[in-house]
């Protein structure tokens, strides 16, 4: 029999039972909406970590100065105090790939001019610092090589702290009192927006790191160092040499804890998007379960229907069917209607994630505020052709699978007895 | 000429539980082509299991079938399918007209399937002609809830016409109709007969067997009589005497 008789035949078979075709339908439009939608946040979500991470600059490997335990009390990082200068210098110098370090030093601190004044962040950078987190000016130019040979008092200040301080005016040349020492502002960095934790990375001041050892921390210990690689491919290698070299430097004997720890730029992107990654396993689990149970839906469906169709399959045997052409039939209708299924749970699943961006929005707008929230309504969200192609499929496949008992059933049916079924 | 059908010592023997009944025994029936058979008998005689069997719904546990010069003993569930696709054509006595399907499309279902692969045109073409031949071409579109009970009968004729088939095989084709459609159904089978169409009927009326030329009778799985019809009913005939009738009946009021 001709696939587009039998696809014909089958239809008409869906159409004659609307009311009962919709209801199995949808069991597999709700799977499938469910799918579309909650891979499609979950999507959305990731890209926006990913664009977070993106803000740290290319290859960028963080060596964090370590904690130290004295008598039982564990000092927290920075505490082992062990991490120097010198250090950053030597990684520099001696891991091959390294294209640009930075010391850093990290307090806070209270910063005025005129009759204002605000709590900011104080970073200690060298001037590379901006070229490897790819941070640009909008106004002035970083600080310079010789003001961190000379710990001259100077300073960049982030869009944040500036507009606190200096409300529209222009703060480069502008004096700014940090723990009464007079900093110039040479430049004002454009806005990187919020890190992976939601802190504001634009409210900063930031000076050479000579300057902050010796007018603000008054001590000559590091946080971190901020480390450039030369290509993606490397990172590893890196990160090994660096660990190498900093136990050497540091006199740690094998067997002991490192006084410091090395992460670079992927291994952050890996455990902020873990979270992530497992929400949208989870929620794509739970859609899963619901297309299953549709298809038994759709199984029993097909189930009532070879019972009440028996006589047609007797007569349809009588005039010369074979039983793979009422396998066929039967089949192709699981399938047309899982498919169809399918293809409006698509539908609803991609029209609902913008409906679920409209009412986030209309929720931040009333200030009902949840980060979840304002993560779907703010982010991006990504419907992949490919979840739309792997939803369809998956659902055509659910038709397949459990049409195939029902269809198997009919066309197992002995024609003398169908035909005389009542 | 080769018979449309030959049968040599047919058994047909049911298991039932433990119990083992023989509903068919030895029974042999050679039928020509152009004849006009009705096979008789009380229920439990072993008609239906002839009727299965003849129109290779079923096998014989033993003996041999040959249809229009096939051996259907040894064929397959698939084969035989085909064979009643391309050889046989089935009159029911409940019509099995597919339900919400048009006419037009019932006739068309055993061009369907058999591997014909005829375009769409050619099936409507040949499906128009069958229902010509049975009077209905003006009804094709009408689904079978839309016709009457002789009209679905004809319309299940002409669905055993479309494939030009060795031989019509009717199961009790006028058990749901009142005397006057069944008679309107005879008068369709003598005239598709006069036209050479070879008919083999089961019925339990001897009345409707006297429109045929020929009555086997069948008791207990064995054929008792094997006559050919004598004075035989004419379809026209005994409908314009019904016709007289209901008009004396008319003037009696």
């Amino acid at each position: 029999m001709k696939l587009t008789a039998t696809f014909r035949i089958a239809l008409r078979a869906l159409k004659r039972n609307k009311m009962r075709s919709i209801l199995t339908m949808l069991g597999i439009i709700i799977g499938v909406a469910a799918v579309i939608a909650m891979v499609g946040v979950g999507n959305g979500a990731k890209a926006q970590v990913e664009a977070q991470i993106a803000t740290l600059g290319k290859n960028m490997i963080l060596v964090f100065a370590g904690s130290m335990t004295s008598g039982g009390a564990k000092g927290g990082y920075g505490a082992a105090g062990t991490m120097k200068v010198e250090d950053a210098v030597s990684i520099l110098r001696e891991v091959p790939g390294v294209t640009l370090v930075s010391p850093e030093i990290r307090s806070g601190a209270q910063l005025a001019a005129g009759n204002q004044n605000w709590f900011t962040t104080i970073l200690g950078e060298s001037p590379d610092y901006f070229e490897m987190r790819e941070w640009e000016f909008t106004d002035g130019s970083s600080f310079t090589e010789q003001d961190t040979r000379s710990a001259n008092k100077v300073g960049v200040i982030g869009k944040t702290t500036a507009q606190q301080i200096f409300g529209d005016d222009d703060p480069v040349g502008q004096i700014v009192r940090v723990k009464n020492v007079p900093f110039k502002i040479t430049g004002v960095l454009k806005s990187k927006g919020f890190s992976l934790g939601g802190a504001d990375q634009d409210d900063v001041f930031i000076v050479p790191y000579t300057t902050a050892m010796k007018r603000l921390t008054g001590a000559t210990i590091l946080r971190g160092i901020d480390v450039q690689a030369a290509s993606d491919d490397i990172m590893s290698r890196v990160q090994d040499q660096i660990s190498e070299l900093l136990r050497q430097r540091h006199n740690i004997r094998a067997g002991h804890d490192d006084d410091f720890m090395v992460r670079g730029q992927q291994d952050i992107a890996e455990m902020a998007t873990a979270q992530s990654k497992t929400m949208t396993v989870l929620l794509g689990a739970i859609a899963s379960v619901s297309l299953i149970v549709g298809g038994i839906g759709i199984m029993n469906i097909m189930l009532v229907s070879v019972t009440e169709r028996t006589r047609e399959i007797g007569i349809r045997m009588a005039v010369g069917a074979h039983g793979r052409d009422i396998l066929s039939q039967f089949l192709i209708e699981a399938v047309t209607l899982s498919s169809l299924g399918g293809i409006i749970g698509i539908l609803l699943g991609v029209s609902s994630t913008y409906i679920l961006k409209l009412l986030s929005k209309i929720c931040d707008m009333l200030h009902i505020h949840n980060d979840a929230l304002a993560a779907i309504a703010y982010g991006p969200t990504l419907i992949s052709p490919t979840i739309v192609v792997i939803s369809f499929v998956f659902s055509a496949a659910v038709g397949v699978f459990f049409g195939f008992y029902p269809a198997k059933k009919a066309a197992a049916l002995d024609p003398i007895d169908a035909l005389r079924y009542e | 000429m080769q018979p449309v059908i030959s049968l040599e010592s047919i058994w047909k023997i049911y298991q039932s539980g433990d119990v083992e009944v023989t509903a068919v025994r030895d029974v042999s029936l050679t039928v020509m082509p152009g004849e006009f058979i009705a096979i008789m008998g009380a229920s439990g005689s072993g008609k239906s299991t002839m009727m299965n069997t003849l129109g290779c719904l079923d096998r014989p546990t033993r003996g041999r079938y040959l249809l229009d010069g096939v051996d259907v003993s040894g064929l397959d569930r698939d084969k035989l399918a085909d064979l009643r696709n391309q050889k046989i054509g089935f009159i029911f006595q409940g019509f099995n007209l597919l339900s919400r399907t048009s006419a037009l499309e019932n006739v068309e279902l055993p061009m369907m399937y058999g591997g014909h692969r005829l375009p769409a045109k050619e099936l409507r073409a040949r499906a128009m002609k069958a229902l010509e031949l049975v009077g209905l071409a003006k009804r094709f579109d009408h689904t079978p809830n839309r016709l009457s009970g002789g009209q679905q009968q004809r319309v299940a004729i002409a669905r055993a016409l479309v494939n030009r088939p060795a031989m019509l095989l009717a199961d009790e084709p006028t058990g749901n109709l009142d005397s006057r459609t069944s008679i309107e159904i005879m008068d369709a089978f003598q005239t598709l007969n006069e036209q050479g169409i070879t008919i083999a009927m089961v019925t339990h009326e001897p009345d409707i067997a006297r429109y045929t030329k020929r009555n086997v009778v069948m008791r207990d799985g064995v054929i008792v009589s094997d006559i050919q019809v004598k004075d035989r009913f004419n379809a026209k005939e005994e409908m314009r005497r019904l016709d007289g009738e209901l008009q004396a009946a008319k003037l009696v009021k």
